[in-house]
């Protein structure tokens, strides 16, 4: 009987177990995930996994169970692999059943030889994910999470938490502590004789390998690929082996899997570079194609996964699936629902501070900030509202701060600076490198609702050169389309996302939006810096939590037009009209449509009344007021 | 010692592991017969092969160590040096006994096939007599056919049979391909490609599968299953029918059989386990292609000692070197001599799947192929190919010294039949491989759908739903979608006559123009998406490149070829600039793209389609203005559309009111709700795919005399003022409208309600971007000239006016610019603006009547 830590810290010893039971009928394997649902299942049992975003991979025991949240940057080729296989042991003829599921190395002690002819073999398929964490996500969710399974981190490893600091640091510290290291891998030796077999020879192995990878023998360091630069976190190889035809570039995953660090896959590595002159056979891959596809186990770790779901957001306040049926989590949300005035106040206040007291620009940017595209009908996103903040004080840290705030409300943003060096040499569009068979990725490969901050302050006359105007171009088709065209090399692919895009800018933007406020500062602090800074300070942390619920959770409401309002709403449109036709458009009555959208979600009504109607034509007139003044004094000057 | 060429695990996985996985026939065979099957070099007895004794009918293992092997015991025919270099040996036929007068045979040497694998190689042994063998073969037929390959079901002797018959009698007049030139339909298809193989020497025979899988379904279902076996004795069947017809006939080998077009699998995503060692056929685009490998077949050892030289075959990509010289004992004295060993080419190419083959948002797959022999750089990165070949698994060795291995297989795929899809495009005779394959309930669905009333309201409704009415501007897209029957007059003279329907939307901004653009864009396969305001001539049509590297020039195509036989989108017309603009005249009429650029002088197909939206000059539509005033764009260009719409904002209540409704709807419905509600994007799609390359209508008597009514009623109409109201251009418009209106009922007449809808649609166009805003009447010649006839009737009668003017003021030699149009102003019954007045001295200085100099006009 397996005991209670078995399926944390040996889960393949489950795997075996089952596996031994059911054989030879294949459906050993649906038994394994069930049993692994059971058992996640129970109380708060997922913070009993470590998570490889908050532990680094060398603290975590090989092959126990771990989950990743990720962002699926690109997908590799499905391989095929030996789901059962047949040993041999050379002396006694003993022949044994093996599962090769869940492994990357066929297992087989000393005196054994694989039988690649048995019968007995069947071949598998399994997709291979390469993920990276989600890219630009915010300080407090990897706080929060950590915290979160902090508590109960399990005793086996040890990892202690005031280590975390150093914890995001690769691997140069291996090498410091490799006393340490042993040490713990003795630790989690004795608890798994099972794998005594193949242990001795990863401890051997295990120091050289860390060595190879900083010692300048080696090829240049691996680039993780991270769409975002200067991020920093695990990237990893996801074996898929259950329905990866529903996962896409870009989805945000959270996978429970068997993590495997085995060694032996970076000697394969080395191995085969160091022979490819040998063997034409084995040089089929490039060295490029080798070290995108096999990089050293240590770096970028292998998850197997035994359980995967899509997260529909990566707020941790949150429980995980809002759309279950469960009681807990509509408990939850009518729990929050009834305070969700209060707290909607208290974030204008606070968002119009930040914008210098301007509660116009602060209401729409609580609107920005709950949208996303909710559908899309034929090539036209809905439900995306890109808010140009046009009268931004120039070449001070306003934009800074307004996106340190965001930063501290949304779970995932980045900060693009847009200067014509800047636009001229990054690549905003993920391309496709032929040589490394991997999809290089760029600045906009972005998972869904990450808030992208455009400092259009910052840019300068200047020329663009065919980067800068494609990387221009790209951010356009983003906001109008909601789509990223990545570049194949010899054809282009339209991935959709879902990014909420608020530019500031000194004048109008030069990118399209859907919405232009104009800021109207009442306050001009002597020192931005420090008003910004107490601004965030003065927070209580409960509060911003309080913030950070209610803008994903809205965000996930569903909402309806009744028939009456639609009436209403028709008639309105039809008086405008009468009255005033060149002014007010088809577009006019969508943006209205939005912002009426928006505000009844803000305000927690799920279906658009009279009122929120008015509210919403009020806004816009009072929004297009600022901006014709602004046409006129601009005139005037 | 293991050879350079040598590759560890890959012979031998990918012989004995196809087995394993999972492909339910070989299962039955228990894995140890096979290694037997392997070790037979050692079992010289078995060697009289098809002959073999009944009793070895029971042994298994025996049967197929015979049967796999039939070349084998034809060895003796072939010289030598050829004999021993190649261990696939078959397809010398084995009837060739020494002696036979039939002796061409013999100067024909056999090629091995590298691309089936050559797990057989092993098996080989020493030459036997052949006389014995075939009268045993003659003897023993019916025994023969109890035989079965090992681990399959295959018979040799009745499947070579078989496939005699077939390459023999195979006719089918309604298939016709674009490599049948020459062919004649009723006589056998494969027995004239036989005979072109005589003439030009070419040893490839190429077989459709599917001719094949209608002939035979059982011999189709062996080839797919089990190509190794198979192809080989197919190899063998077409050298006797071929040496047999032309005896005297030297081939540069032998003849090779290449099947194609295997229907096992079509995507790239759907290759699974179970497809291992089966033959399929795949899609893709070639992205990766490696340098030449040279994989060595034989190796040639000497010693050193005593110069003793040997040869060593490749066995399971191996090769072993002989560690005793067996002439002098000496140990470890062989050396490798490069420069004798025999090699062959290899080639290892990446196929990606093609982007239509992909689902939305996941990156595309890709498969490593191997070429051989001649196969090898038949691609370039950048080829749409269809891959015929055999698909293997093999295991990866973590480290070749070490047993253990990774769980993992490498997988690739021997080619044995390239097609490229896209090579013919410059041809044009793109049609048939354009087609996209349609199962047979998908058409069934698409016939049904076509036998509805109103599939040409549905369809239009169905396009770009989220673009509210204008309906027809969207029938008349749905037109240029299937556009009109091709017709070629190149023999009178004429040349190709534009079938692509070519629609102009112009209006107020804001009024979705862009949206429907992209729309277009995004629903054909082949569309471009350009703005006029970022392209430029060059990114429209091709430019010369030169290569860095090679210092070649290359020709890049640009937006206009790319989207040949599709549509091209263009955005912002007005904001092209005019050497861009000129560009379009070719393309939009005679549909070709001529480059004189840097030693370049070509003529490009560009049979596209252009679907153009264009903004007013003064953002917004000035009702009081004609078209080409409003936009500003030559009526050079304005005349080659076919359709001219203008996307207005109609000023009216009950349509606000139809617009609100539709984008509040917009703002709470679901998504499924929406899907329900119109045709599926795939359908439509589906739809204009099977009309555009299924469906070829010709005009009927009635029709025709209709167009010609149409016609005369139009010049008719205009003929009534003196003026010109249709030209011949208009005719061409409406027959291409009415054939493509009857493409949408997927008739193959064009019969009376096409024409009356085509008419319809032409006099709605006209009547939003024709009409002469100052009489209210349709006007053609705005179009055509640029001007109406009454504005240029009343430039005239200006003109005289101010010349009468001046000639009443006497012999003044000069006046004041701003006086006489003063005079003019009070003089004249109309309001003359500054423009006309303008207008009017220009007009009079071209008669050479006055010149403007400043501000005083002088008389001449």
């Amino acid at each position: 009987m397996p005991c209670v830590g078995d399926w944390l810290n040996n889960p393949l010893s489950i795997v075996r177990g089952l596996f031994a039971q059911n054989v030879p009928n294949s459906d050993w394997e649906k038994k394994v995930t069930e049993y692994f649902k059971e058992k996640l299942k129970e109380n708060n049992a997922t913070n009993w996994v470590p998570s490889l975003n908050d532990v680094p991979v060398h603290y975590l025991k090989p092959n126990s169970l771990v989950k990743f949240r990720c962002m699926v940057q690109d997908m590799f080729d499905p391989e095929f692999y030996m789901g059962v296989y047949e040993t041999v042991d050379s002396n006694t003829n003993a022949r044994v059943l093996h599962f090769g599921k869940y492994r990357d190395v066929a297992e087989c002690g000393p005196q054994q030889e694989i039988d690649l002819n048995s019968s007995q073999t069947v071949t598998l398929e399994r997709q291979t994910f390469y993920c990276v964490p989600v890219p630009g996500e915010s300080a407090w969710v990897k706080e929060i999470s950590f915290f979160a399974s902090q508590a109960r981190v399990s005793p086996s490893t040890s990892y202690t938490p005031s280590r975390h600091k150093r914890s995001y640091e690769e691997d140069e510290d291996m090498d410091q502590h490799p006393s340490k290291q042993k040490e713990q891998h003795m630790g989690n030796n004795s608890g798994s004789d099972i794998h005594g077999c193949v242990e001795p020879k990863r401890l051997e192995t295990e120091a050289p390998a860390g060595h190879n990878l900083i010692s300048p023998n080696c090829s240049p360091p691996l680039d993780l690929n991270f769409p975002l630069p200067g991020e920093k976190g695990p990237a990893c190889l996801v074996k898929v082996y259950e329905s990866w035809e529903s996962f896409k570039v870009n989805d945000v995953l959270e996978v429970y899997g068997i993590l495997s660090v085995d060694p032996v896959l970076s000697i394969v590595n080395n191995e085969e570079r160091d022979s490819s002159t040998l063997d034409p056979m084995e040089c089929m891959d490039t060295a490029e194609e080798q070290r995108v596809h096999s990089p050293p186990a240590s770096l970028v770790p292998r998850i197997h996964v035994i359980l995967a779901q899509k997260l529909q957001h990566i707020n941790p306040l949150l429980p995980a699936c809002l759309k279950e049926e469960e009681s807990k989590t509509c408990e939850f949300v009518s729990n929050f629902m009834s305070e969700l005035s209060p707290v909607r106040a208290e974030l204008l206040g606070f968002l119009t501070h930040a914008l210098l007291g301007d509660s116009l620009a602060a209401e729409y940017l609580i609107l920005h900030l709950i949208s996303t595209v909710y559908a899309r009908r034929d090539v036209l996103p809905l439900g995306k509202f890109t808010v140009n903040l046009s009268g931004c004080p120039r070449n001070s840290i306003f934009t800074e701060h307004i996106y340190r705030i965001i930063q501290q409300l949304v779970p995932a943003s980045h900060l693009l600076q847009m200067t014509v060096e800047s636009m001229n040499r990054s690549r905003f569009i993920p391309h496709k490198d032929y040589a490394a068979n991997r999809l290089v990725s760029g600045v906009l490969q972005l998972a869904s609702n990450t808030s992208l901050v455009v400092d259009e302050t910052q840019l300068e006359q200047g020329q663009l050169d065919t980067t800068g105007v494609h990387n221009v171009t790209a951010l356009g088709n983003l906001i109008t389309w909601q789509k990223v065209d990545y570049d194949f090399n010899y054809h282009r692919m339209e991935f959709p996302c879902n990014i909420n895009v608020l530019i500031t800018s000194e004048g109008r933007s030069l990118l399209p939006s859907d919405c232009q406020v104009h800021l109207q500062p009442q306050i001009i602090p002597p020192n931005m810096e420090e008003y910004m800074s107490s601004l965030l300070t003065a927070v209580l942390p409960s509060v911003l939590n309080k913030f950070r619920i209610y803008l994903s959770l809205l965000r996930l409401l569903d909402y309806s037009i009744s028939d009456e309002v639609t009436k209403a709403v028709e008639e309105d449109f039809v008086e405008m009209r009468k009255n005033d036709p060149e002014s007010i458009t088809a577009d006019d009555l969508h943006k209205t449509l939005l912002v009426a959208r928006f505000l009844s979600l803000s305000a927690g009504q799920t279906t658009l009344s009279r009122e929120r109607w008015l509210r919403a034509k009020q806004l816009e007139a009072l929004r297009k007021a600022r901006l014709q003044q602004q046409c006129v004094n601009g005139n005037e000057l | 010692m293991s050879s350079p060429a040598s590759t560890p695990s890959r012979r031998r996985g990918k012989r004995d592991r196809g087995s394993n996985p999972s492909t339910p026939q070989d299962a039955r065979s228990p894995p140890s017969q096979k290694r037997r099957a392997d070790d037979s070099t050692s079992t010289g007895d078995l060697q009289p092969m098809p002959t073999s004794p009944p009793a070895e009918v029971q042994s298994p293992g025996a049967g197929d160590a015979l049967f796999s092997s039939p070349p084998q015991f034809r060895h003796s025919a072939i010289p030598l040096d050829f004999d021993i270099s190649s261990p696939l040996t078959y397809g010398t036929p084995s009837s060739r006994v020494e002696g036979t007068p039939r002796s061409g045979v013999r100067g024909t040497p056999v090629r091995q096939r590298p691309d089936l694998g050559s797990a057989r190689k092993a098996r080989q042994v020493d030459l036997h007599s052949d006389g014995l063998a075939e009268d045993i073969v003659a003897t023993d037929q019916s025994l023969g056919q109890k035989l079965v390959i090992w681990g399959t079901d295959v018979n040799v002797a009745s499947c070579k049979e078989k496939f005699q018959r077939f390459l023999q009698r195979f006719i089918d007049p309604l298939d016709k391909e674009d490599e049948d030139i020459g062919l004649d339909l009723n006589e056998p298809r494969y027995m004239q490609r036989l005979q072109e193989i005589n003439v030009v020497g070419e040893p490839f025979l190429n077989v459709n599968c599917d001719h094949l899988r209608s002939f035979d379904e059982n011999l189709y279902r062996q080839l797919i299953c089990y190509p190794q076996e198979v192809i080989p004795t197919f190899d063998m069947a077409a050298n006797e029918i071929f040496f047999d017809r032309y005896p005297d006939s030297i081939l540069e080998h032998q003849i090779q059989v290449r099947p194609y077009n295997a229907l096992k699998t079509r995507n790239m995503r759907s290759l699974n386990p179970e497809d291992i060692d089966q033959l399929i056929t795949i899609s893709g685009m070639v992205i990766r292609s490696s340098q030449l490998i040279p994989e060595m077949q034989e190796a040639f050892f000497k010693c050193q000692v005593c110069a003793f030289t040997t040869r060593v075959e490749i066995d399971r990509g191996r090769i072993a070197e002989p560690s005793v010289c067996k002439n002098c004992n000496t140990t470890h004295s062989m050396a490798l001599i490069h420069n004798r060993s025999m090699f062959s080419d290899k080639q290892m190419i990446k196929l990606q799947e093609s982007p239509e083959d992909m689902p939305a948002g996941q990156t595309p797959h890709t498969v490593v192929l191997f070429a051989h022999n001649d196969l090898v750089d038949k691609v370039q990165p950048g080829d749409r190919v269809n891959v015929t070949g055999i698909y293997r698994a093999v295991p990866i060795r973590v480290n070749p010294r070490v047993s253990s291995v990774k769980s993992v297989y490498r997988t690739h795929i021997d080619v044995i039949h390239y097609r490229k899809t896209d090579s013919k495009r410059l041809h044009g005779v793109d049609e048939e491989t354009e087609q996209k394959m349609f199962t047979e309930e998908r058409v069934k669905i698409l016939k049904e759908l076509s036998k509805k009333a109103d599939i040409y309201e549905r369809l239009s409704l169905a396009l770009a739903p989220s673009i509210y009415e204008h309906e027809d501007i969207k029938k008349g897209i749905l037109l240029q979608l299937f556009g009109g029957s091709r017709k070629d007059f190149t023999h009178t003279g004429r040349g190709n006559f534009r079938a692509e329907i070519n629609i102009l939307l112009c209006g107020d901004p804001g009024t979705s123009k862009s949206q429907l653009l992209q729309y277009v864009y995004n629903l054909v396969p082949r569309g471009q998406y350009t703005s006029g305001k970022g392209s430029s001539a060059v990114g429209l049509t091709a430019y010369v490149m030169k290569d860095p590297e090679t210092r070649q020039l290359v020709l890049q195509t640009g937006a206009l070829v790319l989207s040949d036989n599709g549509i091209c989108c263009i955005d912002e017309f007005d904001k092209m600039n005019e050497s861009t603009r000129s560009v379009l005249h070719e393309v939009m009429e005679q549909q070709t793209l001529s480059i004189a650029k840097a030693g370049i002088i070509c003529q490009l197909n560009a049979r596209t389609s252009i679907l153009a939206a264009a903004n007013p000059i003064e953002s917004q539509w000035n009702p009081k203005k004609t078209t080409i005033e409003n936009i500003q764009l030559p009526h050079t260009l304005l005349s080659r559309f076919d359709l001219i719409f203008l996307m207005l904002d109609p000023r009216d209540e009950a349509y606000d009111r139809r617009l609100a409704r539709h984008l509040v709807s917009l703002y709470y419905q679901s998504e499924e709700k929406m899907e329900e509600e119109y045709m599926d994007m795939a359908i439509l799609r589906d739809y204009i795919a099977y009309a555009r390359s299924y469906v070829n209508p010709r005009l009927s008597e009635e029709a025709s005399q209709a167009l010609i009514e149409a016609y005369v009623d139009m010049r008719k109409i205009g003929s009534g003022r003196g003026m010109v109201s249709a030209y011949p251009r208009q005719l061409e418009s409406l027959i291409r409208l009415a054939e493509a209106h009857a493409k949408v009922r997927f008739s193959e007449k064009v019969e009376i309600i096409d024409v009356e809808e085509a008419k319809r649609l032409h006099r709605e166009a006209l009547k939003q971007s024709a009409t002469d805003p100052r009489t209210g009447i349709v006007d053609i010649s705005i179009l055509t000239t640029g001007m109406s006839a009454t504005a240029r009737k009343r430039k005239e009668e200006l003109a005289q006016a101010l010349r009468k003017l001046i000639q009443s003021k006497g012999k003044t030699p000069s006046l004041k610019y701003q006086q006489l149009f003063d005079d003019l102003r009070a003089q004249s019954d109309t309001a003359v603006t500054k423009e006309m007045f303008e207008e009017a001295l220009r007009a009079l200085a071209d008669d050479d009547f006055l010149t403007v100099t400043g501000k005083i006009v002088r008389l001449l």
